[in-house]
């Protein structure tokens, strides 16, 4: 009797997300489905309004990452009115951007997919939480966390006005500058999280890396996949967060193809299937062939990972070196999931030695922070590399500015392909003969876990449960069994 | 407001356009029956609010009808409801709601021919427009029209 | 004593009300203490189950985030109503709608077309294919919860006992409910949890207004360098402070204007006020061009009023589902200018 698992809603993600899991007559898997079941419209509703309000509207996409959407809404601005922002204005725009990027990935080591390391996949499901993480690291190493991360959002608040939805960009600029006293306040923030980092990857080390099982998780064929991968670097190839040229690579590592952002149309295409309200991006010109692996397949993959595939090197030292440590270990490119994780921590090392880069130069307190655009506003496309992957602004208007068309391409989208192949495989190899058990629920979770599929929301304490209901139904959907994890 | 089909909510001042109103009655001329009239002191005192409630509730169009500009009882209140109404419409446009559903004009306490010329002409721009369509909030599943 | 149940739970949300709890920062371990957190999708797998399970008005409090745009999202809404002794409303969109309140100005069809069909240039989808509430896959079925074609509120679909405004909520005001709630020293039932002075009352900005306001010029924010200590609206760039209920900061001047930003409305009005535009429309245009109001023919008033773009977007950004009139009439399009 074929059976069905529902795995609803599955947690710890943006948005809303079920996996629909298909067992043949015999119980193994015939395939798993990841489902979003919503959508809100965002490319109507900003049709008619005056564009500069699109960097004040986009952002409530997300409320874990506006000030991606922030920024690179601003980015398109500037684009639209065919302006560029000032020398001092792209300093604080970088500042505030790399200060968000830290605090994001740092809430997402920790209380997210860190625990799934730092405790282990094999840890009893109650301890798989933040409370299991400070359990091994120490109190005092939460509290610095929560800390950490509340020095690092102080800047955004200050410059941005606010830290959920900031509000300063503005084409050809920002709104508000930074003075003396503060510059030299948030340098000492900055340095800070320079140790703060060396401690993460330390952690990382020590916990996972000097750990055979880990280790065999992460290289182990269950949760790999040969895809392209895509992301931003500079005019060296270095990794860039904030500006660069869109680079794709392909499952060998392979330069494929670089683009302005501009130029995306020309790259990407999003598919649309009926059962999900989310959409399957893919490289147009390798085509749609499903969700599979490999040089003939579209699926791409973005976000950290993908990101140090993409790049030659990093741009700051201490970065550098865990790059090539990281590379040394897994082989470049580096098709594992799991190692998303250890990229992250590498990048929260590099924006935290350009933070402190961009804060040592002085001019960042230079008032000149805005210039006025003087063009007619017609149409730009904003490119920036999200938490969670490279994303895209493409605003059209009319001739006074006011919107006539949007099109989003919003990061952890790109990964929605790859993100259901990692949940289909894992469940396939482990779900053999009807049997379905703790395993099962803790590994399809770490299937997804690893892209930060966007919504990185925490708390500081979890009740030190870790629930999870899977109902397996029969053809009509009769409950014929449960299974229940305390 | 029992029947709510074509209903046009009618804002007159008490200085000015009720005093009109009042004559073009006296004198039997042929009026709309479905303008209804709420009396306020001062067409300034027409507050948009009023008018979007007015639509909320089911009206079809509303008219407003003050002193002439220059001979306010209150000296300038009228100026403020041109261009309050002017925004207003701009706004109301946007939901969907046609310009011509509201009119602002001017009728003093003498001119109870213009009163009835200004009804009667709302009257056949409101019927040319038909009702205000329901608010239509489409509930449920209907995906076959997606 | 058992501790009392509390249960966070996410509509049409972006996530920035569940960080808006986790700014407080070290104030949650303490609310920890205090309470046992049984439902917080966002963070913790309890399912959807587990709360089936529960008995009626077994959770003290649900803060419920989020507009309500699915059939899923409604379910919740009235399934958390069920088992919980009170609901608070929490954000701007499901205290007013908030920004996923603006696809009311379009339906169901015109959003699916710019996501999946024509509108959208990146999509390769000639068959039109839409996301359908009963899919057949070879493997079987998939469902996904029906969207609806207008946006609500949280009070549009069950009754909510108080509000915590703001997009998002301020921290502090948050701690200052939950203290309430478990102190049981409430005011009366549904009540905004926030000041009741509006922006203006408590901007710094407001010693720089004139004696009489007139504005001869609006200015979009794009256009111009704002001055970072004078009024917004006395230089002509359009801020909703007089219709925003204060409260975005414990003291000075909100979240926005500290940046140089003008306000956008997200604390939703003040206690008597119905509908937003309404009130904004008729305070702006009594401002604008007032100096020179008795000199101005019609062609005057209406090049002026003309420099307010999309005006419906900016005076309902965030509580267009709650406005008197809700969503814009999709079977009478607005003929051209007459």
């Amino acid at each position: 009797m074929a059976k069905k698992i529902s795995i609803d809603p599955i947690t710890r993600l943006e948005g809303h997300g079920k996996i629909e899991i298909f067992l043949d007559d015999d119980g193994n898997v015939k395939n798993a489905y990841l489902q979003v079941p919503e959508l809100k419209g965002f490319e109507q509703f900003c049709v008619g309004r005056p564009v500069e309000e699109l960097a004040r509207i986009t952002p409530r996409i997300c409320g874990v990452c506006p000030t991606t959407h922030h920024m690179c809404s601003t980015k398109a601005l500037d684009a639209v009115y065919h302006v560029k922002p000032t020398e001092t204005a792209l300093k604080l725009r970088r500042l505030i951007y790399d200060a968000f990027m830290a605090e994001d990935h740092l809430l997402h080591f920790f209380f997210l997919g860190g625990p799934d390391f730092v405790v282990g996949p094999n840890a009893p499901a109650g301890e798989r939480n933040i409370l299991g993480v400070i359990g091994k690291v120490g109190v005092e190493i939460g509290k610095k966390v929560i800390d950490m991360r509340r020095r690092l959002r102080s800047i955004i608040t200050h410059l941005g006005g606010r830290v959920i939805h900031p509000v300063c960009g503005l084409p050809g600029g920002i709104s508000k500058g930074l003075a003396e006293d503060q510059r030299q306040a948030f340098l000492k923030v900055a340095k800070d999280s320079v140790e703060f980092s060396k401690f993460c990857l330390q952690v990382f080390n020590d916990i996972v890396l000097k750990n055979d099982t880990y280790l065999d998780l992460i290289v182990g064929d269950i949760f790999q996949h040969q895809t392209y991968y895509m992301g931003l670097v500079d005019e060296n190839n270095k990794e860039d967060l904030y500006d660069g040229m869109v680079r794709v690579v392909d499952p060998t590592g392979k330069e494929y193809v670089k683009f302005a952002g501009k130029d995306y149309l020309d790259h990407i295409v999003e598919h649309v299937e009926p059962w999900s309200y989310i959409k399957f991006p893919y490289l147009k010109n390798v085509g749609w062939k499903g969700f599979e692996d490999g040089i003939d397949s579209g699926v791409y993959r973005v976000a950290p990972l993908a990101r140090l595939n993409v790049a030659d090197g990093m741009k700051t030292p201490l970065a550098q070196a865990e790059y090539e440590k990281m590379f040394e270990t897994l082989g470049k490119p580096s098709h594992h999931t799991l190692a998303f994780h250890w990229a992250r921590l590498i990048e929260v090392m590099y924006v935290c030695e350009e933070m402190v880069q961009l804060l040592e130069d002085k001019f960042i307190t230079n008032p000149d922070i805005r210039n006025l655009p003087t063009e007619t506003p017609d149409e730009g496309v904003g490119v920036i590399e999200a938490p969670r992957g490279t994303l895209f602004h493409h605003y059209k208007t009319d001739e006074n500015g006011m919107v006539s068309g949007v099109n989003l391409i919003v990061a952890t989208v790109n990964n929605s392909a790859a993100i259901s192949m990692s949940i289909a495989k894992a469940a396939k190899n482990l779900i053999k003969n009807g049997k379905v058990d703790d395993g099962l629920l803790n590994m399809v979770e770490m299937a997804f876990r690893p892209y930060d599929p966007c919504l990185a929301c925490a708390t500081h304490s979890l009740p030190g449960k870790m629930p999870l209901i899977v109902n397996i139904r029969d053809k009509n959907r009769e409950i014929i069994k449960k299974i229940k994890r305390d | 407001m029992k029947d709510k089909k074509l209903t046009i909510v009618t804002f007159l001042c008490n200085w000015c356009s009720y005093e009109g109103a009042d004559k073009a009655g006296n004198a039997r001329l042929e009026c709309p029956a479905n303008v209804r009239v709420i009396k306020v002191m001062c067409s300034g005192r027409v507050e948009p609010q009023f008018v979007i409630q007015a639509f909320k509730e089911g009206a079809s169009g509303v008219l407003i009808l003050g002193c002439h500009p220059g001979d306010c009882h209150y000296k300038k209140g009228n100026y403020k409801t041109i261009r309050r109404v002017n925004l207003l419409k701009k706004t109301l446009k946007q939901f969907g709601i046609e310009q011509d559903r509201v009119r602002l004009d001017w009728v003093s306490a003498s001119e109870g021919e213009k009163f009835a010329k200004v009804a009667n002409e709302m009257a056949e721009t409101i019927k040319q427009l038909g009702p205000l369509s329901e608010l239509n909030i489409l509930e449920g599943v209907d995906y076959a029209e997606a | 004593m058992p501790k009392p149940k509390v249960a966070f739970y996410w509509c049409a949300s972006c996530g920035g009300c569940e960080e808006a709890i986790v700014d407080l920062n070290e104030d949650i371990l303490k609310v920890v203490e205090l309470v046992d957190i049984v439902f917080w999708p966002c963070a913790m797998d309890f399912k959807y189950q587990d709360v089936r399970d529960m008995e009626d008005k077994e959770i003290t409090v649900a803060f419920i985030n989020g507009a309500i745009r699915t059939d899923e999202q409604e379910e919740m809404a009235k399934l958390l109503r069920k088992k919980s002794l009170l609901v608070v409303a929490f954000g701007a969109c499901s205290h007013l709608g908030g920004i996923p309140g603006l696809a009311n100005f379009w339906d169901r069809k015109t959003i699916f077309e710019s996501s999946y069909g024509k509108g959208c240039p990146s999509v390769d989808n000639p068959d039109f294919v839409v996301p359908q509430t009963v899919t057949e896959v070879p493997e079987g079925e998939l469902e996904l919860p029906a969207f609806h074609n207008t946006v609500k509120s949280l009070d549009q679909v069950i009754d909510v006992d108080y509000y915590l405004p703001g997009c998002s909520p301020a921290p502090y005001l948050t701690m200052q409910a939950i203290e309430a709630i478990l102190s049981g020293e409430l005011p009366e039932k549904g009540t905004v949890l926030a000041p009741e002075k509006t922006l203006c009352d408590v901007c710094d900005r407001n010693e720089t207004k004139p004696e009489k306001m007139s504005i001869s010029q609006i200015k979009r924010i794009s256009e111009v360098i704002a001055d970072p200590e004078k009024c917004f609206l006395a230089e002509g760039i359009i801020c909703l402070g007089p219709i925003t209920r204060a409260g975005c900061t414990e003291e000075g001047s909100g979240r926005c204007i500290t940046a140089n930003m003008p306000c956008r409305g997200c604390y939703g009005p003040p206690t008597e006020v119905k509908d937003v535009g309404g009130k904004m429309i008729s305070a702006l245009a009594s401002i604008l061009g007032l100096e020179n109001e008795e000199n101005m023919s019609d062609e005057d008033v209406e090049k002026l009023m003309n420099q307010v773009v999309d005006p419906a977007g900016y005076f309902y950004r965030f509580s267009l589902p709650t406005s008197l009139l809700r969503r814009k009439r999709m079977n009478n399009p607005a003929k051209e200018d007459k």
